[in-house]
């Protein structure tokens, strides 16, 4: 794989200038061929999950207005006291940011058994995290508090749910890059460690402003 | 199809049918499933207008499909709905940009295929799933929803309680506009990643033909766009299915029945989130047209676009304007005539560039050896569609005059001629102009001449007098005024609108045979048969499976040079080699 990485990354540096230099598709796709897609320079993926992220960004912003303007408007909101397990879970969920690092330097530097084991660590404490999101779900309703109660707990059970459908996603990824046989594939297993991770810090970053967002505006 | 084995780094082309024509990963496949899906989406959508048009005229007339014989207003209201609906989502939004764009955007640039050909891929099938969620609508109990394609709640959201088709079939309608969202913001990351990254050889931001810039602007918006109307979807779904309150206020009292599971929402949010996505909609859905209009106009008039720049600088200047203006739908809401004032200050903004639009597009005519192929008719017909259409639009920008206009059929002529058939135009164009690359045969011309001058006088005729109907203060949406005694006079109007909408509808079936007859017994079609200069008129007419056969197209100069001084021929197509181009002297 690292023989095949080295190319990639200059095409990547290259491919600041748009239409310049790569010529699109054929021979420069890195990987092989066996994938029966046609070859696309790796920036192209860069750019794809940017984008994504850039759709999910808008998605949760629309939320984040009406949260506020719903608020604001009526004159119904009650507060209720967040989950304490809500706080173990950012320190589990940003726990796992560093892991996801820590497996991604094995990675580079090519131990294979400690990047598979940092890397599940990762996925485990992801699982925890909606686990615990879980627990702070029932904890409310024991208490009597559920989606249709109040708009603040309608707001707390969406975007929790729909923050939870996203990492969840992610943990999937993190299981694609893992166990996908990667010789088959249009990119190495690199560059898909990248992207799960590029994905996987943006919704811990995404958690930590929910988080704040429902703290301090509940 | 490829046959021989072009080496490493090439994909194959499926040999089984399923793989080729159903799950096909190929972007010219998809295009052309796209195609369909609007092709059939938009005679079921004309349909349900002509069942319309001829209700408002024949109130009492038998009705085939209402159950009973004659229409009720909520029937007359379930077609309005599923008609802007259907229209606006299916085919709209579909066919120019995941239509032609698929089809094309890679080709134009020298790609192979889309950067992601199995998320395209899901894309159609995402969209082909919330075609029929959306058309179940009509199937459920109750019937199709009839709360218009803006479903404004608190109408929308509480329920049958609202009407017949406000129970499941509303629901059906949420959900299946939410997975539309879904698969065109798979669409959208495509077509930009597509853009960006994968242009081949010399094919500079400023070598990309307007089509292309077209539909990468037009992806922008999608992507920023399409998030907002997800989330607003899953609010008005959890109010209408979880009893939340997003959107329904409180004290709410239907059919004598009072709402107390409800309080504290606002109706005004939801038309705040659907506007800030349904403004930029608009854009959408014009955008390509734009671009296929810029580019047959300057194909047929041989001569380069009219300031190149400009028009790119126009298009990202509207699409940007598009997400600043979502309160020109709202100025009948209560809002502060300050924000009004924005709003319309905003809004009359987009003139500036749609003019430098307009004027671009007849500077490109001027001096021009004009060639009247049909499709360069649609692509004339789209620009005046676009003024006429366009104008109106200032008139509805004014707060004061749009508290008169709001919810009249002004509104109704505007949008349709804006919207709705301008971009038609352009799918017309875009049709007639690739039809030769996509299917190998050529239009019948004389056929098209037909169709293009019954559909081009024909949409003036019905949607020009709806401005009268407005200005003369008649409500859109009224399945039944003829009891109004100041409607009355205008009745007449109203019979010459359905004439007028009898006959345009019928001259698409001229359309239709040409499309079908031309695919099997037209003229075959040489591989540029318009002269054109854009790399897909370099490739043999219907394009191999990997478009360039293995090769890797190099482009050495802009898309639109026509008529260059010193040369021989009256064009000079983009990856023709310097070396080679003909010299006069």
């Amino acid at each position: 794989m690292p023989e095949t990485l080295t190319p990639d990354l200059e095409i990547i540096e290259a491919g600041h200038g748009g239409g310049g230099d790569v010529p699109a598709g054929g021979d420069d796709d890195g990987g092989d061929s066996g994938s029966g897609l046609p070859g696309i320079p790796q920036r192209a993926y860069y750019t794809a999950i940017q984008l994504a992220l850039v759709g999910i960004v808008m998605f949760f912003m629309a939320l984040t207005s009406s949260f506020l303007v719903r608020k604001g408007l009526g004159d119904d909101w009650v507060a209720f006291a967040l989950p304490r397990v809500l706080w173990f879970n950012s320190l589990v969920l940003l726990a796992s940011s560093v892991t996801i690092e820590v497996a991604r330097r094995y990675r580079h530097e090519g131990a294979v058994a400690a990047f598979r084991r940092w890397w599940a660590f990762t996925a485990a404490l992801g699982a925890l995290f909606v686990a615990g999101q879980l627990v702070a779900w029932r904890d409310l309703a024991s208490q009597g508090v559920f989606l249709a109660t109040n708009p603040s707990s309608s707001f707390f059970y969406l975007l929790t749910a729909l923050h939870a459908l996203h990492l969840s996603g992610g943990i999937l990824a993190l299981c694609y890059v893992a166990f996908r046989r990667w010789q088959r594939s249009r990119i190495t297993q690199s560059i898909a460690a990248d992207l799960a991770a590029i994905y996987w810090h943006f919704m811990d970053g995404l958690w930590l402003f929910l988080f704040a967002l429902l703290y301090l505006g509940r | 199809m490829v046959t021989h084995d072009s080496g490493a780094g090439h994909h194959h082309a499926p040999t089984g049918f399923i793989r080729k024509y159903i799950f096909s990963l190929d972007h010219k496949v998809i295009g052309i499933q796209y195609f369909f899906l609007a092709l059939f989406s938009v005679f079921f959508g004309m349909t349900l207008s002509l069942l319309m048009r001829i209700h408002l005229v024949w109130p009492t007339a038998k009705m085939p499909f209402t159950p009973g014989g004659q229409m009720t207003p909520e029937q007359y209201l379930a077609l309005v709905t599923m008609h802007g609906s259907i229209m606006v989502f299916m085919v709209l939004t579909t066919a120019p940009q995941s239509g032609f764009g698929n089809y094309f955007l890679p080709i134009q640039i020298g790609a192979e295929d889309m950067a992601f050909p199995v998320l395209n891929m899901l894309s159609f099938w995402t969209t082909f799933v919330s075609l029929l969620v959306l058309l179940s609508a009509f199937l459920v109990t109750g019937g199709a929803p009839i709360s218009g394609w803006t479903a404004y709640p608190t109408l929308s959201a509480l329920g049958e309680i609202t009407g017949p088709g406000q129970g499941l079939g509303q629901t059906m309608w949420v959900i299946g506009l939410a997975i539309f969202c879904v698969a065109s913001l798979l669409g959208a990351l495509n077509f930009i990643t597509t853009t960006l990254d994968l242009r081949t050889k010399g094919m500079t931001l400023g070598r990309m033909p307007l089509t292309v810039w077209a539909w990468l602007i037009t992806a922008i918006l999608g992507l920023l766009a399409f998030g907002v109307l997800l989330a607003a979807c899953i609010l008005l779904l959890l109010d209408r299915v979880a009893g939340t309150s997003f959107f329904i206020p409180g004290g709410l009292v239907v059919t004598d029945t009072p709402i107390t599971w409800h309080k504290g929402g606002s109706p005004l949010l939801w038309q705040h989130l659907f506007w800030f996505f349904g403004h930029p909609e608009v854009y959408i859905a014009i955008l390509p047209g734009m671009g296929v209009a810029s580019h047959v106009l300057s194909n047929f008039s041989r001569k380069p676009v009219f300031g190149y720049r400009a028009m790119v600088a126009a298009m990202s200047a509207i699409g940007f304007l598009g997400f600043c203006v979502w309160g020109h739908h709202m100025f009948v809401s209560g809002m502060s005539p300050y924000s009004a004032f924005a709003f319309s200050l905003m809004t009359m903004t987009i003139g500036v560039p749609s003019a430098i639009k307009t004027f671009n597009w007849l500077g490109t005519l001027w001096g021009g050896k004009i060639q009247f192929r049909v499709a360069m008719l649609f692509a004339l017909g789209f620009v005046s569609l676009f003024v006429t259409g366009g104008l109106s639009g200032l008139f509805l920008a004014q707060p004061s005059l749009d508290l008169y206009l709001h919810d009249t059929y002004f509104v109704v002529a505007h949008f349709h001629l804006i919207m709705g058939v301008a971009a038609i135009f352009g799918i017309f164009s875009a049709t007639y102009f690739w039809f030769p690359k996509m299917f190998g045969r050529m239009m019948n011309e004389t056929i098209g001449k037909i169709h293009f001058w019954f559909t081009f006088i024909g949409v003036y005729c019905i949607f020009m007098p709806m401005h009268f109907l407005g200005l003369a203060g008649h409500p859109r949406r009224y399945s039944d005024t003829s009891g109004v005694n100041f409607l009355a006079p205008l009745h007449s109007v109203h019979y010459f609108i359905t004439m007028a909408a009898m006959v345009t509808i019928t001259a698409q079936l001229i359309f239709l045979f040409n499309l079908f007859y031309s695919m099997f017994a037209g003229e075959k079609a040489s591989e540029n048969p318009w002269h054109a200069t854009t790399l897909e008129w370099s490739i043999p007419s219907p394009p191999p499976f990997d478009n360039f056969a293995g090769h890797v197209p190099s482009v050495y100069r802009g898309p639109y040079e026509f008529s260059v001084p010193g040369s021989t021929d009256d064009y000079i197509p983009q990856h023709l080699i310097p070396e080679k181009v003909a010299k006069a002297h």
